[in-house]
């Protein structure tokens, strides 16, 4: 039952990208397509989740065990990068068609702030034990990946309208997600 | 000459927040209010003078192919600094800022004005390009803050601005969505809207 309710409340209430902002650059750059969208989904869910258990093992067995929590943002985000980098190279010998599919996307991940945004929560939170914190990790990646995906469909359907000059591109995508989010807040009292 | 030229383009013409769209996420996370969106601001400016400095300084010395990963963990450590002394002197501000002062860290603006600036360039042209950039960021978050804390909670800076028309128990009848999360996007939108409408003319 806990873990339903981290799952739900992770993609629906206190959706990563509509409710905590995290990860909106991506959101924004990758959304015109719906194909390209997914990819970076897939991708994504698979570097968090992955990020998400190795940084809370490092948070809690070496960081807290020698007292050294204010090195928490460096070791993190070098941990990251070099995870991104090491399943690059796997995904390149493991199973090529998912490298052709993801690939791309990966290196963009290192800057992808949820990626980080969710370690840092995942490792802060005291009730979380390590099945915790990946089930929360994957239930926020799914999110993302849903959120990307329903805005890449309204992006697609939106070029086909016409559009205020002023509006054109950027804005209308933003006031886009504004309604996405608003939509969102539905959710809120669900958990 | 030159340089005020290279001061002067972070501030409108290359406008990070409005016009190249980086660092969103704290452009739409952290500007509840005026006072959070300057915060935020100037601690990334900090954060980007300084990295911008180093990353010039050594930048003969780095070779070509660990480049990117030497850039990020020059600026965790200035980040860190950040959250250190936020947390000592200013300690509400962190809170109120929370995750997104460790999250500077990814903030496209800074390793993108490393890579494509501040590597190429000498120490003092880095740094006013820093300067520049820095203070564009937290002029548009400051605005996007102000806008919706005018809005949604009826003030600027913390001080009442009372245009709305109060309820029946005295409470001014704000537009709360403007504080909640739709509200960043929407309010984002318009601004980059009417500047574009602007830059037109």
């Amino acid at each position: 039952m806990e873990y339903i309710l981290i799952i739900i409340s992770a993609i629906f209430v206190n959706n990563i990208v509509l409710a905590k902002f995290l990860g909106v650059c991506p959101f924004m750059g990758v959304s015109n397509r719906l194909s390209t969208a997914a990819g970076m989904g897939g991708a994504v869910t698979f570097v968090l989740t992955l990020a998400t258990i190795v940084t809370y093992i490092l948070q809690k067995y070496v960081l807290e065990a020698f007292g050294i929590e204010f090195m928490q943002t460096i070791t993190f985000i070098i941990v990251i990068a070099a995870l991104v980098q090491m399943v690059e190279i796997m995904l390149k010998k493991i199973s090529p068609p998912l490298y052709q599919a993801l690939g791309i996307y990966l290196p963009l991940i290192t800057t992808n702030c949820a990626v980080l945004g969710v370690a840092i929560l995942a490792a802060g939170n005291t009730d979380f034990d390590l099945l915790k914190s990946a089930v929360f990790a994957f239930a926020n990646a799914l999110g993302f990946a849903l959120a990307l995906v329903i805005f890449a469909g309204i992006r697609e359907h939106l070029e086909l309208m016409e559009v205020p000059k002023g509006m054109k591109g950027v804005p209308i995508a933003f006031v886009t997600a504004g309604l996405l989010a608003l939509a969102f807040m539905g959710f809120t009292g669900l958990v | 000459m030159n340089q005020w030229k290279n001061f002067i383009k972070g501030l409108f013409k290359e406008n990070p927040a409005l016009v190249l769209l980086l660092g969103l996420c704290p452009t739409l996370g952290t500007t509840t209010s005026a006072i959070n969106g300057l915060g935020m601001g100037l601690a990334t400016t900090f954060v980007l003078v300084m990295s911008n400095m180093v990353v010039s300084l050594v930048k003969n010395a780095i070779p070509d192919k660990v480049r990117i990963p030497s850039f990020i963990v020059i600026i965790a450590s200035f980040v860190t600094i950040v959250e250190m002394v936020m947390q000592a002197y200013t300690p509400e501000l962190f809170d109120s800022l929370g995750l997104f002062i460790p999250l500077i860290v990814v903030n496209c603006i800074i390793l993108g004005r490393a890579e494509a600036f501040a590597s190429k360039n000498n120490v003092a042209s880095s740094i006013i390009d820093g300067i520049g950039m820095g203070l564009g960021f937290a002029f548009a978050l400051t605005l996007l803050g102000g806008i919706r804390e005018i809005l949604g909670s009826g003030s600027l800076f913390g001080i009442n601005i009372p245009i709305f028309p109060l309820d029946a128990n005295g409470n001014p009848q704000t537009m709360l969505v403007f504080v909640l999360a739709p509200g960043a996007f929407l309010g984002l939108g318009y601004l980059i809207a009417i500047k574009n409408r602007l830059s037109k003319k």
